[in-house]
């Protein structure tokens, strides 16, 4: 019996160690929508750090003598403005780059803030249950009655407009998703028999809490972030196309499809471009979330 | 009888209804109705029952999880019915519980090693680190772990090696007394009878107080001093194992021994043709 035992250990000692994360890291590059997605968003953020350099032309650079000139390949085109220009003579594929910033910093943050603020009320909701979880829930159910997008105008009206009253809006309004599947995800985990140990070994409710019970979260909320991205990139741009998001001086995708709205039976370029890029980068967040909860989730592997 | 370690006496536990928003409680559900029971020190008491007759409520009780509505429970003196969460918090270290499902008693992502070590810390046991790596390294091998498996995380191991690993972390902060709560149901029977094994050594040389709740009559009868038979909430019949097992005297008890399969050995066993099987 012993020997066997040895032999057991030996085999599992000779095995690689972290096999877990290693494992989820293969499940999750076994997905070719994975490394699409995530390869696009990181070229998205190359683009945004990099969009000096890059860019062509200057975004705001106006020049009405090359006013709509069409895409390369179309008919008129000049060499240079891979996308064509506006009705100003602004280079279209500048102003995309130099979107990316506003489009992405919205994303990140927005859906950390609202990932922050979600979390933290959902783990205590279910929790500690009875009274918190009743004020809680009856809140979200609250929240969630309102329109969104006229709240979120309301939010940037009040704030007055700029990527911080965005991302605010964002915040206020949409951590009642990461509430609702946290509280849900907290109360399974708390039911668990790893936390009833962690009482008996002596450890406090806050300690339970924030050590056992939300790493065991971690990967649901990981990919709730990532689907958040997607969801903030889509309300900036609303708010950009209705003008309640960043002055005009600054490039935004939303700002771009207002503008290219108007002129679009002369230049559909300018209308078409920035809603191509909004579609795909909602697209890969949209994936690369998709592609991390079946990667992570631990109900969805089993 | 040796000076009791735990001494509970009509100790009533209900579990509240749910209460829905804006709706009255429903009135509490009593599970146990009044049990007495008593574990001396060193003592190992089996508490056995169907499923739903209480014996999971009695022990969590008795380990201070669960307040009881009414009744004592006094564990080395002490009161424990009455004590908070915060109260009870220096009293654990004394009181640990084996788990049934390893896999579920143990945080997934946590390391072994991590998970071994943090109560030692919490407690004030050791002084560092390195002194916990030793402790614990002494404590797996009284176990028959090797060291290797600190690094591991809990599906890594095997079953058995999980279970070790649970009675590792319980007996690692030197407690009085143990809560084994069906701890072997969920092995195989060559592993059972190794963790048992291993469970009668550690109480010996420890000289720990356990209670052992388990609905298989045949292992509480290889491991424990007395039982107690637990239905519907009530304890309807107790004393040493041989005398209750080898003279029931309430007929629940009855019922629950003649739910033993007996092994019936049949000498043409090995000579008979699976049906359909050529000849």
């Amino acid at each position: 019996m012993a020997e066997v035992a040895l032999n057991h250990d030996a085999a599992v000692a000779a095995g690689p160690p972290k096999l877990r994360r290693r494992s989820a890291l293969r499940a999750l590059l076994a997905q070719p929508k994975v490394v699409f997605a995530g390869g696009f968003i990181v070229l998205l953020i190359l683009l945004a750090l990099f969009a000096p350099v890059i860019a062509p032309h200057d975004p705001l650079d106006q020049d009405l003598l090359s006013g709509t000139l069409p895409p390369a390949g179309f008919a008129g085109a000049q060499p240079g403005y891979w996308l064509g220009t506006d009705d100003l003579g602004r280079d279209v594929l500048s102003r995309l780059i130099y979107g990316t910033r506003v489009a992405l910093t919205v994303a990140f943050v927005a859906a950390f803030a609202a990932a922050l603020l979600g979390t933290v009320l959902g783990l205590f909701a279910g929790f500690y249950g009875g009274a918190v979880d009743a004020i809680v829930s009856r809140l979200v159910e609250i929240w969630m009655a309102f329109p969104p997008v006229l709240l979120s105008i309301l939010i940037v009206a009040i704030m007055g407009s700029g990527v911080r009253s965005v991302i605010v809006a964002i915040a206020i309004i949409d951590w009642t998703r990461f509430a609702r599947v946290v509280r849900a995800e907290t109360m399974a985990q708390a039911k668990a028999d790893y936390v009833v140990a962690a009482r008996v070994l002596g450890f406090g409710r806050l300690a339970i809490l924030f050590r056992e019970i939300l790493p065991n979260v971690a990967p649901v909320l990981l990919a709730l972030v990532t689907l958040e991205m997607g969801i903030a990139v889509i309300v900036e741009a609303i708010l950009s196309f209705v003008g309640l998001s960043v002055s005009s001086d600054t490039p935004t995708w939303g700002g771009m499809i207002a503008q290219g709205r108007q002129i679009i039976y002369q230049a559909w370029w300018v209308f078409a471009a920035p809603l191509a890029a909004l579609f795909a980068t909602v697209l890969a967040f949209n994936q690369l979330g998709d592609g991390l909860r079946r990667a992570l989730d631990p109900v969805m592997q089993r | 009888m040796a000076e009791a370690l735990i001494d509970a006496r009509a100790v009533v536990v209900a579990y509240a209804a749910r209460r829905q928003f804006l709706s009255k409680a429903a009135p509490p559900r009593p599970v146990l109705h009044g049990v007495d029971l008593t574990i001396a020190r060193g003592e190992t008491v089996g508490i056995v029952g169907e499923s739903g007759s209480g014996k999971t409520t009695l022990g969590r009780a008795l380990i201070g999880l669960l307040r009881p509505v009414s009744g004592s429970i006094r564990f080395d003196g002490r009161e424990i019915a009455e004590l908070g969460e915060a109260a009870m918090r220096p009293l654990r270290r004394r009181m640990q519980m084996i788990f049934q499902d390893p896999m579920s008693s143990l945080n997934p992502r946590r390391t072994i090693g991590r998970t071994l070590t943090a109560p030692l810390l919490l407690h004030g046991l050791v002084d560092n680190r390195a002194a916990a790596r030793r402790r614990i390294e002494m404590t797996l091998e009284r176990v028959g772990l090797p060291a290797s498996v600190l690094a591991r995380y809990p599906h890594e191991l095997s079953g058995g090696q999980r279970q070790r690993v649970g009675i590792a972390r319980a007996v690692v902060l030197a407690p009085d007394f143990v809560l084994a709560d069906e701890i072997v149901s969920g092995l195989d029977v060559s592993t059972q009878a190794q963790v048992l094994k291993l469970l009668g050594e550690l109480k010996r040389e420890m000289n720990l107080s356990m209670a052992l709740i388990s609905h298989d009559l045949s292992v509480v009868r290889a491991v424990c001093d007395r039982v107690y038979v637990l239905s519907q909430g009530r304890v309807v019949e107790q004393g040493r194992c041989d005398l209750v097992f080898d003279h029931p005297q309430d007929a629940y008890t009855r019922t629950l021994l003649d739910a033993i399969p007996l092994p019936v050995i049949d000498p043409t066993w090995l000579d008979r043709q699976a049906p359909g099987a050529a000849a």
